[in-house]
């Protein structure tokens, strides 16, 4: 299927390991990329907190620009805060037609207008819901090459794309808060339970609070590390920063080693479906992911025995 | 609505029972009751309470969502106890029993009940929470513009349920946070044009570590409001308000951090990293690094960027000089910057007062109109630029 494809700022930016691995990950899956280069910044919810309306015309621009994209299916994002942040100003922009002309109106001088076709409603969906929705975890599941089998991974959520749940349509049948279990299941993982699977990873406050923000990370990484999780894996590069740059500092905060590898999720992806480490740019993390390149060896060390 | 006309069931409650006083540790106490799907979990409770154990502790008054006495978790989740029906808790319960805790953040007094007085109410108090008025008072009432009250009737919805303190990530680690409620409590007077003490409300919760600036920004306060106050979004306003129009530059580096994003993504189109963090600590310009306190800070992280920069992490380009989009696309950026900057009054959108267009006819153009109709006005509207378009919709609020 072909998406328009919205990088976000920090895959190309503090984690470009991330925008890389989609590059490697996607025609596995069938995912034909049009990037969105023209796009501007999600604002991340800071650009809202300045002026609303100033964030929700940069991202109509954005869907503007992703709705010109021809035989595009939908726009897919690859950062649960791009996930949130944009849903949030869709809501606005699709709840109020005299408002969406205004911003339309701005938008104008470029030859520009978001539409709201109900008949066609826009979809931005984050990589994550758009493997368990659109390619399906039994397809994803027939092409994996390299099963997870005892790689034990902790899912790491991020808040914007599991809170508020009804903005993110998350209900019984599309239980989106609970789609990273499926996906590593599917592709032959086991799950980690720990206390901080959906909650915050800090990062909003690094510069406000530095201490709270580091101690929510180290929290976190210190119960999956208790319950004896080999990795994290997140669909957040935001969260990605405070849990993996930013480990080293946080395990000051908190007092204790963690040394806990946090994957990105098509990096988790691209190593089931046969992709070396290397080229998912595992070798580009803060924290080593010792414990999961290791494993990756001996599962082909197993494989040619 | 609930069918409330099918037979009672079986429900299976597991609740978790402390009593500090036994100096036992805490619990889990399973009972079977049997009552209509459509009745609230608090039922459900007190027939547990009545038929099988009368030292099962838990608050309650109205039974109906609006004196907020019964807050708990339920499946790991804040509710209120009556205003969640038993077959809707069982169908998001992990396996078939519903899970009752008591709230958190606060300390439980007994089994369900938490102590209100030692977090929420403190809290509370701590906000100033009435009216400082303007003098002279007038010897009627006060004469307000109809929309300013219709404003913050949001955050007068507030029934001091504490669901949204249970949860609160911030206060999870940092028990001085002000806090969702308290902090949802402070805009219902920054947003009334009665009180007069809006700077230093605004000055007081922007210079204090645990105030506006302490909030992580994770959703769980508005998700767990019973009743839509959507404290972060307050808390978002607050900030907004002590940034632009009171122009506070807080010692939290709250301001200069909202000021440093924005205006980085004015010039670049994208994020800045490297360039993000100095100016949010030494001041929103390209000199903001050279500021002491980005000074010491750089020097405090200089190990993970230096390791990063090994690793490829970011290369030394991208960690200087930042991506930018091209120039055509920087110019559009600028004009949605110009014009959205220099309207006159700042626009927000409040779905909690305006509603969607499905439910709201009238502000979605002709009444009566359907959604692809008013979406065909819209685009209209957008193509022939008329007079008409900028003034603001019914209902929507300048600020």
């Amino acid at each position: 299927m072909k998406v328009a494809y919205w990088p976000g700022c920090v895959s190309r930016g503090f984690t470009p390991e991330l925008h890389g691995a989609v590059a490697k990950v996607a025609p596995l899956l069938d995912i034909e990329l049009v990037e969105l280069d023209r796009a501007s910044c999600c604002g991340a919810g800071v650009i809202a907190e300045h002026n609303q309306e100033l964030a929700d015309t940069l991202n109509a621009r954005t869907f503007a620009l992703a709705q010109e994209v021809q035989g595009a299916d939908l726009m897919m994002n690859i950062c649960s805060t791009c996930q949130g942040a944009m849903s949030e100003c869709q809501e606005r922009l699709d709840a109020d037609a005299h408002y969406r002309a205004q911003v339309n109106e701005t938008l104008s001088s470029e030859g520009l207008s978001y539409e709201k076709d109900p008949a066609r409603p826009f979809t931005n969906k984050n990589f994550l819901w758009m493997l368990v929705e659109d390619i399906g975890l039994a397809k994803l599941r027939s092409l994996v090459k390299r099963p997870l089998s005892n790689l034990k991974v902790g899912p790491f959520y991020g808040c914007y794309i599991v809170r508020p749940r009804r903005r993110l349509q998350i209900d019984f049948d599309h239980p989106r808060d609970h789609y990273l279990e499926q996906v590593i299941e599917a592709l032959g993982g086991t799950v980690i339970e720990y206390a901080g699977v959906r909650k915050c990873c800090g990062f909003p406050i690094i510069t406000m609070n530095k201490e709270a923000s580091l101690r929510q990370a180290g929290t976190h990484l210190g119960d999956a590390a208790d319950a004896d999780a080999d990795c994290l894996v997140t669909p957040c590069p935001l969260c990605h920063l405070n849990l993996d740059m930013q480990q080293p500092i946080a395990e000051k905060v908190v007092g204790r080693e963690l040394r806990v590898p946090v994957l990105h999720l098509p990096q988790l992806v691209g190593l089931a479906l046969g992709l070396e480490p290397r080229e998912l740019g595992m070798n580009r993390h803060i924290v080593r992911p010792t414990s999961v390149i290791d494993w990756s060896t001996a599962v082909v060390a197993g494989a040619g025995a | 609505m609930a069918d409330t006309h099918r037979p009672p069931e079986q429900f299976k409650l597991r609740l978790r029972r402390y009593d500090p006083e036994s100096r036992q540790p805490p619990y889990w106490d399973e009972h079977e009751v049997k009552l209509e799907p459509h009745r609230s979990v608090l039922e459900g409770i007190l027939q547990a309470k009545a038929s099988f154990d009368g030292s099962i502790g838990i608050r309650c008054s109205c039974r109906a969502a609006i004196c907020g006495s019964c807050g708990v978790r339920i499946n790991g989740e804040p509710h209120l106890a009556c205003h969640t029906h038993l077959d809707e808790a069982r169908r998001l319960s992990a396996d078939g029993v519903i899970e009752v805790e008591p709230m958190g953040n606060m300390p439980v007094i007994k089994d369900l009940i938490v102590d209100m007085d030692a977090v929420h109410w403190k809290k509370i108090q701590r906000v100033t929470p009435w009216l400082i008025a303007k003098q002279p008072v007038p010897e009627r009432e006060y004469i307000v513009e109809r929309e300013s009250m219709v404003d913050i009737t949001q955050t007068m919805a507030c029934i001091q349920c504490g669901a949204c303190v249970s949860d609160c990530l911030a206060m999870e680690v940092d028990p001085g946070f002000v806090g969702p409620a308290a902090l949802a409590k402070a805009y219902r007077f920054v947003g009334d044009p009665r009180d007069d003490a809006h700077f230093e409300r605004l000055n007081d919760l922007s210079e204090d570590p645990q105030g506006i600036y302490d909030c992580t920004h994770c959703f769980k306060c508005v998700q767990a409001c019973p009743k839509d106050v959507n404290p972060m979004g307050q808390i978002m306003r607050l900030r907004r308000i002590a940034g632009s129009d009171h122009h506070i530059e807080d010692d939290n580096n709250g301001h200069r951090h909202e000021a440093a994003f924005v205006t980085l993504i004015r010039d670049y189109g994208l994020l800045h990293e490297a360039e993000l963090l100095p100016r949010s600590y030494g001041g929103n310009s390209w000199l903001g690094k050279f500021h002491p306190n980005a000074g010491l800070e750089l020097l405090r992280s200089s190990r993970v960027a230096a390791l990063g920069i090994l690793r490829g992490k970011m290369n030394l380009k991208t960690a200087l000089l930042g991506h930018k989009l091209a120039k055509p696309d920087l110019q559009a950026i600028k004009r949605i910057y110009q014009r959205v900057e220099g309207a006159e009054k700042r626009r927000e959108l409040n779905l909690y007062i305006t509603g969607t267009d499905e439910d709201d006819g009238p502000t979605a153009g002709s009444a009566g109109s359907s959604d692809g109709a008013s979406a065909a006005a819209a685009a209209e509207s957008a193509a022939q630029p008329s007079p008409q378009s900028a003034v603001s919709p019914e209902g929507s609020i300048d600020l």
